[in-house]
């Protein structure tokens, strides 16, 4: 067993890696309505699932098969903006329908919360039921698949690990924009407005913020994010489906308990660890074990430091 | 308003029946049970037709139509109308419509149901009816355990395919090391695990994993394969799970031979996995699918199902087809009622589209024929039965 895992090692971190900096980018937008608004926004999966068929929607209108080179970093970048629109404006419309009107009123969390369950699955089976079969032609339950616009040239080997471009290509794109996010919550005016409401959102009224505004902002950031993440997902695994975003909403959520949740460096950690935690896990324990692993390890971590390993903190720390 | 009229036009249906039923006890020839010197009887298709899993109960459907038209055209004594129930893949629904098909439509004979799960709900009120049934596609070893002196299946059941499947790949490629890759749905991993005991018992060194059909990162098992260097692996599940494998197994640069079982039979597992990505890919299945054949009855009966309904025939097409003609060559020889139909389907024997239909005693198709098929660059193409095909 351990032999085994000792050769599958270095495969089994450029997998997690890769997975976890999707983890990680998806975990942004969780972390971040929670910080402002206390609030688990679940439909935040279906955010993450509407970016992955703009952006397939997009690679196939345009015929985008195996670009290489500098054609492929074009792709890459129009797909990204593309899947940052549609997930950041379906997030801003989520929160305009789903959450604005119960906060107007001044509902509980918990109202909240169920409001957004429901939007979860209102957009799943609107996709499934009303948009897929029209739009990409194929019965709206199935799985679709993209062709290849991520390359699987071999950059470079170590031992018997290959490392590929795309998996190169995910990482650096995840922290490329986590350094983006983080420098517009600490240098911004907006970013300013979120870490004040985080902190104590009625103070921060009097001190002249629009929360409603904020609250926008937070959500189109964090759609957005999910949009980077979609437009990597769809490059390293070629499929999309309506249900795509659940599995990972809810590792993607983990991500961000593990990191501490309100913690936007937490996210990026938390999602490298989970996504290395499992792989590591399964190789040495079986697939099957896999998620029992992963979360095993979760809650021995959260028992320990139960704010997760950089605590909660987008409105203290730095971040 | 809509729940009412519904039950106003099931009340009014039901009267009808009835008096029609009275009539036809009365000497007249209008029900389709009929009895002697009927002039036109009624079977029905029963099977998931708008449910999930209804691509793979469309085809045979759409078989059966097709026989039932073909014998139509001989202008024959007796006509048949075949009429389709809708189970959406659901028991109990079934239940509700085999009653409203022996009550109302009075049929004489049933194709289906589809199903294992409904054949199991469905089957004893066939027998205490009279109504023999010819399932196409439902395939659960124990239906033919159950004593149904009324049942018959044109498929060979669950416990031919993995067996025959290992004993082709050990026959025509001789595996050293095998890899069993399995979903973690019992369809998957029942028929990963009967594959492996096969090849095992043959001294093939074996190793396993399997994989949440759900979770979209599958390096870890990936580089298990990769590690252990196999030169053949298989995998049970449905295609969307084995579509996917394939294609990170493929993409991680692994060529050894790729198989799997009856779920993985559509072309949607080339969607799944990519044109480049399919490729040294083998198939199994009870079904016998035309795909681009160029055998003659094959041939024949895809053209024809091709003009009718204007797409390919795809999984249990040729057995809903045989399935119907079982029935139809039992009313074509003289068989009026349904106790003379199972009376004659015990004598059945003729050359199907999909293989010989003869029946055993106990309803049993009289050989369990596995038929096996390839993929190449995203072509699928039947390679014959899997104890004589060779794999080129």
């Amino acid at each position: 067993m351990f032999q085994e895992f000792l050769n599958q090692f270095g495969t089994n971190t450029v997998g997690g890696l890769t997975a976890g900096a999707i983890y990680a980018l998806v975990a942004l937008g969780y972390t971040m309505v929670y910080g402002v608004l206390r609030l688990i926004n679940f439909a935040h999966s279906e955010i993450f699932m509407i970016g992955t068929f703009a952006a397939l929607f997009v690679v196939l209108q345009f015929g985008i098969t195996a670009p290489t080179g500098l054609a492929m970093v074009g792709v890459l970048v129009m797909l990204i903006l593309v899947a940052m629109a549609a997930s950041g404006g379906a997030a801003v419309l989520l929160e305009l329908a789903a959450y604005r009107p119960l906060r107007k009123r001044g509902a509980s969390r918990l109202a909240a919360l169920i409001s957004a369950i429901g939007a979860s699955f209102f957009l799943q089976e609107l996709f499934k039921l009303v948009i897929i079969q029209p739009v990409f032609d194929k019965p709206g339950g199935n799985q679709i698949g993209s062709p290849r616009f991520l390359g699987r040239e071999t950059l470079f080997s170590i031992g018997d690990t290959k490392v590929q471009l795309y998996h190169v290509i995910i990482v650096v794109s995840a922290i490329i924009m986590m350094i983006v996010l983080d420098q517009t919550v600490t240098r911004t005016k907006i970013g300013r407005g979120i870490r004040a409401t985080a902190q104590d959102p009625e103070t921060a009224v009097l001190m002249g913020v629009n929360i409603d505004v904020i609250v926008r902002m937070t959500f189109l950031l964090g759609g957005a994010m999910a949009g980077v993440a979609a437009v990597l997902y769809l490059g390293a695994y070629e499929n999309t489906k309506f249900d795509i975003g659940f599995l990972l909403g809810v590792k993607a959520f983990t991500a961000a308990v593990l990191g501490g949740i309100g913690n936007l460096r937490g996210a990026l950690l938390g999602g490298f660890a989970l996504g290395l935690l499992e792989n590591w896990g399964a190789a040495f324990f079986g697939s099957t074990w896999r998620d029992v692993i992963a979360f095993t390890v979760l809650v021995i971590i959260l028992m320990f430091r139960p704010t997760g390993i950089l605590g909660e903190s987008l409105q203290r720390a730095r971040a | 308003m809509r729940p009412k009229l519904v039950r106003l036009g099931g009340i009014a249906a039901a009267g009808m029946a009835i008096s029609l039923g009275l009539a036809a006890c009365g000497g007249g020839s209008g029900g389709g049970k009929g009895g002697e010197g009927a002039t036109e009887l009624t079977i029905g298709v029963m099977g998931d037709l708008t449910g999930p899993d209804r691509a793979l109960v469309i085809p045979p459907a759409n078989g059966a139509e097709l026989a039932v038209e073909e014998y139509n055209k001989k202008n024959p004594k007796v006509k048949v109308k075949l009429k389709r129930y809708d189970t959406q893949g659901k028991a109990e629904q079934a239940v509700n419509q085999v009653n409203q098909a022996i009550k109302k439509d009075k049929i004489a004979a049933l194709i289906g149901p589809a199903f294992s799960s409904e054949s199991r709900a469905v089957n004893p009120i066939l027998q205490t009816n009279k109504i023999p049934s010819v399932t196409p596609s439902a395939t659960a070893t124990d239906l033919g355990k159950s004593g149904w002196k009324y049942w018959h299946r044109v498929v060979a059941n669950d416990d031919a395919q993995g067996p025959q499947l290992a004993e082709f790949v050990l026959r025509t490629a001789q595996p050293k090391k095998a890899f069993m890759l399995s979903d973690q749905g019992e369809y998957g991993v029942g028929l990963a695990k009967s594959v492996g005991d096969t090849m095992k018992a043959k001294g093939v060194q074996i190793a396993e994993d399997k994989v949440d059909a759900q979770a979209s990162d599958v390096s870890s098992t990936v580089a298990k394969i990769k590690s252990f260097q196999p030169d053949f692996i298989f995998a049970g599940g449905y295609y969307s799970f084995t579509g996917k494998m394939l294609k990170q197994i493929r993409d991680a640069g692994i060529t050894a031979l790729y198989a799997s079982g009856d779920g993985s039979v559509d072309p949607a597992l080339v969607d799944a996995a990519g044109k480049e990505q399919a490729d040294n890919v083998v198939l199994s299945c009870a079904c016998k699918i035309p795909f681009k054949s160029t055998a003659t009855e094959l041939k024949t009966f895809a053209d024809a199902y091709k003009a009718k309904w204007n797409t390919d025939p795809l999984i249990y097409g040729t057995e809903g087809y045989d399935a119907a003609n079982a029935i139809l060559k039992a009313i074509e020889a003289g068989a009026t009622t349904s106790e003379q139909i199972n009376e004659k389907l015990k004598a059945t024997d003729f050359a199907g589209v999909s293989k010989q239909i003869k029946f055993q005693e106990n309803g049993e198709i009289a050989t369990s024929l596995i038929y096996v098929y390839k993929v190449t660059k995203g072509e699928i193409s039947l390679l014959g039965e899997a104890d004589k095909a060779a794999l080129q």
